[in-house]
């Protein structure tokens, strides 16, 4: 709570001063809020127990997004594919109660150079109010390069050498009201901190510390996905939003930082192909409906809800479509992962129980059910007798 | 190939303007220009990339069939062209043949990929630049002229004037800019209906796709491409209006974003028919892909074989944060035909970072390279241009008169597409004959008639895909083996245009790995022979017609002409100081002395 009355002066001005005061709205939370002990790395819910009152809402939040890290711009493009809600839906202010948002992001923007610096400027001076920063692609080490820099964005206007992106992110993450990491790059370091590579990058946690905590009182709310998958990242800001706004309780995270209701569940128990692995049924190369586990899928030890999700709208997926899960959410990808398309060590062990014994005698017995309800009962037929077992009061002659 | 400059240097005050970062683009950009004011002329211009990863660093000793995964993240929102490309390269490599469906279903995934990134880069990044807002913040009289001039194409599009077509197009109010993004939408589902997911691909494999090929696959295409029919007719009947009004209300705008015809496309969508991805029948089915593989010089078609293309790739450094290879390992020698392979191909390159200072007078300024082709006619190392992509595809196929399909035929002047009767629009013919010359205009404008072109080629390869599936022939993967030892290519056209990756496999594992995507072409700094890249040399001589002076000036016509390329630096590249600030006014005596 001591965060949370230094976070509203600091950033929006004194404790109730709006007359609006933040109370749990009962359906909303439920009482379902997690507070868990604090783990290895980060507790989760930062300040916040239920039932406290929180500051008043902010009308109105910049979104700050910075794409300039090890990155390939692809989570900003994949959250304009967004439906649940859209981008616009948000920006335009379709959603009740959310406060009026500011999107600050290099794609999309219509300031160039300067111009659309400007608010990351003003941000970094403590001049914007408040604003949410989003961070995208990994975090390459620039203690290693010299005079040189492996990424940066605009340049300082008093020496002319470019800013980096690692000193937009010291400046700006401490603050920010809520710092997300979108894509497995900022989250977790992803593709570009591959063994071998020659910038060092890394996770945005790993850059600040597990245990950083934003000027709202928050830690760093990961939503990994190579790219992020559309809606999971709309999901997490709108929550967020709606915590600005004074609605809603802390984002509960796990301990990797990821928004639980997201990514709690793996891709094999959202996996419509799961049921042939549990009769022990399993592909032997990429022609084939079954399940993938053998020819490359690591679905079962992958938190990501893609599967049960679908990509946008329903449609598209990984394995439930025909392509093995890469792993592309988790902090060990792409090294824990590779060579991708072999199988991996623990599908060996389990296809092997399953495929041998149990899932044969469950196919065999489920087939010969299948047969069975394949076949209407016998009473319906077009005879001039009615063997339904119903027994008809009118006259039959 | 240098720009010419109209007034001599030793007038000129010049005035530095720096527009970093550039937005409205994909990766990190930043353009320095030195600009004539009192003249209206861009006289100099840089460009420069902030932002180095090292794939070709960290791909080697993977296992190849890891880079289709790896290399799509190269880019966000073209991995699957990059994933295509190494799909492709890898075929070759192991020597397999996917079966005639898979090849079909990549076509159609690539085909939505175009139809999604054109659109979504042309109406919510390019048409910021053309919209009501903007044009009334840099040419207020254009947009009088504008509310005045009534759309010659209305009937087709609905719009009464240029201006009601400028309003919507302002960023997240405009009916076509929404409109757009629920288009870019759609299309995005077809792609993950072939590839799983957008950008990169859960159902691509070396040797085939995973895709679950039954017949409600592609009823679920057909019907999405067939509802975005109505939204392409309108679009370029739309972008013709807008085009053509530039050129009458601003009479010498087709100068803006000139440069001489040096155009390169290296062919998309494979016919299953003929392609067995063999390094050594490389022409011949490299000539029966969709789009036909040309370089365009100076308006004439070079070539269409791609081993000549292949042959001819050099990568100059000059003004790159990078060590040179001359001293390293030969990977390659010959190719498999017995060709000598140059030092400087792709297959022979080795990437050394060097992190430096970044010096724009005469030093090095930029982590991209300078890939260039080698014109063996003249000995030229020529800084080819892609235009974005679509204006090198249209060309380079409108000449070489080889593609025949019901929706889409080149007629060796020109390329027809046909459009059939859809709910709101009747059965359209487009016609995309190539310009005088390439310019800002024309490469905007030849994009959303690739759109076409991708839309009326889905509707062919849907078709055979269809037929395929009727037919029983649902198998979709090859297996094959990875060799000890092996080469390939991989030649594709990413959205942005040439896509090349080029593998080395030894001991099984990846020895080298260079992917060239169409921005290193397009965003190169000075290579050197002093040669600038296309943007450099787009920009440079590059009139100015904003109205606003020095002071308010937003370099919208810069802008303009950066973005007719459709940046992408994550593939590619970054220029500075932002939003046309001015920096310093010097009175130059000559022009080298500014500084």
């Amino acid at each position: 709570m001591v965060v949370h009355r230094e976070l509203c002066k600091c950033l929006w001005g004194e404790p109730g001063a709006a007359g609006q005061r933040w109370t749990p709205h009962p359906p909303l939370l439920g009482g379902r809020v997690r507070v868990r002990p604090s783990g290895r790395k980060a507790p989760v819910t930062a300040s916040a127990s239920t039932g406290t009152q929180a500051p008043g809402g902010v009308e109105e939040v910049h979104i700050l997004w910075t794409s300039e890290g090890m990155s390939c711009d692809g989570d900003t493009v994949s959250v304009t594919a967004a439906s649940l809600p859209s981008l616009e839906d948000v920006v335009l202010g379709a959603i009740p109660g959310l406060p009026r948002v500011h999107l600050h992001n290099k794609v999309l923007a219509y300031e160039t150079g300067e111009d659309f610096l400007r608010a990351f400027r003003q941000a970094a001076r403590d001049e914007l109010g408040p604003f949410v920063l989003v961070v995208e692609g990994s975090i390459p080490n620039e203690r290693i390069n010299g005079d040189g820099y492996w990424t940066s964005m605009g340049n300082d206007p008093d020496t002319g050498e470019p800013i980096t992106f690692n000193q937009w992110i010291e400046q700006l993450a401490p603050k920010a009201f809520a710092v997300i990491a979108v894509g497995t790059c900022a989250a977790y370091g992803g593709i570009h901190a591959m063994a071998g590579n020659p910038t060092g990058c890394m996770g945005l946690a790993d850059f600040l510390g597990w245990d950083f905590r934003s000027a709202g009182g928050l830690p760093i709310v990961n939503v990994p996905g190579c790219p992020v998958q559309p809606d999971n990242f709309m999901e997490t800001v709108t929550w967020l939003l709606y915590q600005a706004a004074g609605l809603a309780p802390p984002i509960p995270l796990d301990e990797q930082l990821r928004p639980t209701w997201l990514f709690g569940k793996t891709v094999h128990e959202g996996c419509d192909r799961a049921a042939y692995y549990e009769q022990g049924d399993f592909a032997k190369d990429y022609n084939s409906p079954k399940c993938q586990v053998k020819v490359g899928c690591w679905g079962p030890v992958v938190n990501c809800n893609v599967t049960k999700r679908g990509w946008m709208d329903g449609i598209g997926g990984c394995p439930n479509v025909g392509g093995i899960c890469i792993g592309c959410t988790m902090p060990g990808f792409p090294d824990k992962f590779m060579p991708f398309m072999d199988e991996p060590p623990g599908g060996s062990l389990s296809s092997a129980i399953l495929g041998h014994s149990y899932g044969p005698l469950i196919r065999t017995l489920r087939s010969i059910t299948n047969r069975t309800v394949n076949h209407e009962p016998k009473w319906r037929h077009n005879r001039s007798q009615l063997t339904s077992g119903y027994a008809p009061r009118w006259p039959r002659h | 190939m240098t720009s010419s400059q109209t007034a001599p240097p030793a007038s000129r005050t010049l005035t530095e303007v720096a527009f970093d970062p550039i937005t409205r683009i994909v990766g990190n950009l930043g353009i320095y220009t030195k600009i004539d004011f009192a003249n209206r002329e861009v006289v100099e211009c840089r460009s420069t990339s902030s932002i180095f990863r090292g794939y070709s660093v960290f791909m080697k000793g993977k296992d190849p069939r890891d880079a289709h995964f790896i290399t799509s993240r190269i880019c966000g929102i073209c991995g699957d062209n990059h994933a295509t490309c190494s799909v492709y390269a890898q075929n070759m490599a192991y020597g397999v043949k996917p079966p005639p469906l898979a090849d079909w279903i990549i076509n159609l995934g690539e085909a939505a990929e175009y139809m999604f990134d054109h659109t979504i880069f042309q109406d919510n990044m390019v048409f910021v630049d053309y919209c009501e807002r903007m044009v009334k913040e840099t040419n207020p009289g254009v947009l009088e002229r504008a509310e005045r001039t009534p759309a010659p194409r209305g009937d087709l599009h609905g719009h009464k004037t240029i201006a009601d077509i400028m309003r919507s197009y302002n960023p997240f109010e405009g009916e076509t800019y929404k409109q757009a993004l629920v288009m870019s939408r759609l299309t995005r589902e077809m792609i993950c209906l072939m590839e799983g997911r957008h950008v990169h691909p859960s159902t691509l494999y070396p040797g085939g796709v995973g895709t679950v090929a039954t017949p409600q696959v592609f009823t679920d295409y057909l019907v999405r491409l067939t509802r975005c029919l109505d939204f392409v007719k309108r679009a370029v009947a739309m972008n013709d209006d807008v085009f053509d009004f530039f050129y009458e209300a601003l009479p010498g705008y087709e100068e803006v974003g000139r440069r001489r015809t040096l155009l390169g496309c290296w062919g998309a969508f494979q016919d299953p028919e003929i392609v067995d991805y063999d390094y050594r029948r490389m022409n011949e089915w490299g000539n029966r892909m969709f789009v036909t593989p040309g370089i365009v010089v100076d308006n004439r078609l070079v070539t269409t074989d791609l081993v000549d293309i292949n042959l001819g790739m050099r990568i100059l450094l000059g003004s790159s944060y990078y060590q040179d290879w001359v001293g390293e390992e030969t990977f390659v020698d010959k190719d498999p035909l017995g060709n000598p392979v140059d030092q400087r191909h792709p297959w022979n390159q080795t990437t050394l970072p060097a992190p430096q200072k970044r010096d724009l007078d005469g030093g090095k300024y930029s982590w991209v390279m300078s890939p260039r082709w080698f014109d063996k006619r003249t000995g030229d190392h020529l800084a080819l241009d892609t235009g974005g992509g679509p204006i090198a595809r249209l060309w380079a196929t409108a000449l070489a008169g080889k593609v025949r399909t019901p929706y889409v035929r080149s007629t060796g002047t020109s390329v027809e597409i046909d459009l059939p009767k859809t709910p709101a629009t009747p059965e359209t013919r487009l016609v995309w004959k190539p310009p005088e010359f390439p310019n800002t205009i024309e490469r905007n404008r030849a994009r959303m008639y690739f759109v076409a072109y991708a839309a009326g080629m889905a509707l062919y390869f849907v078709e055979q895909a269809m037929a395929e599936v009727r037919a029983g022939r649902t198998k979709v993967f090859q297996d094959f083996t990875v060799p000890k030892d092996g080469i390939g290519v991989g030649f594709h056209e990413a959205v942005r245009g040439v896509l090349s990756h080029h593998l080395v496999i030894r001991d099984g594992k990846i020895a080298n790995y260079h992917p060239y995507p169409p921005t290193p072409w397009n965003a190169s700094p000075r290579d050197s022979y002093g040669t600038p890249g296309p943007y450099e040399d787009a920009v440079q001589g590059c009139p100015i017609f904003e109205e606003n002076g020095p002071d308010g000036f937003k370099g919208i016509d810069i802008m303009r002409t950066v973005r007719s390329f459709d940046p992408c630096l994550p593939c590619g590249v970054h220029m500075y100081l932002g939003g046309g600030r001015t920096l310093t006014t010097t009175h130059s005596p000559t022009f080298g002395a500014v500084s």
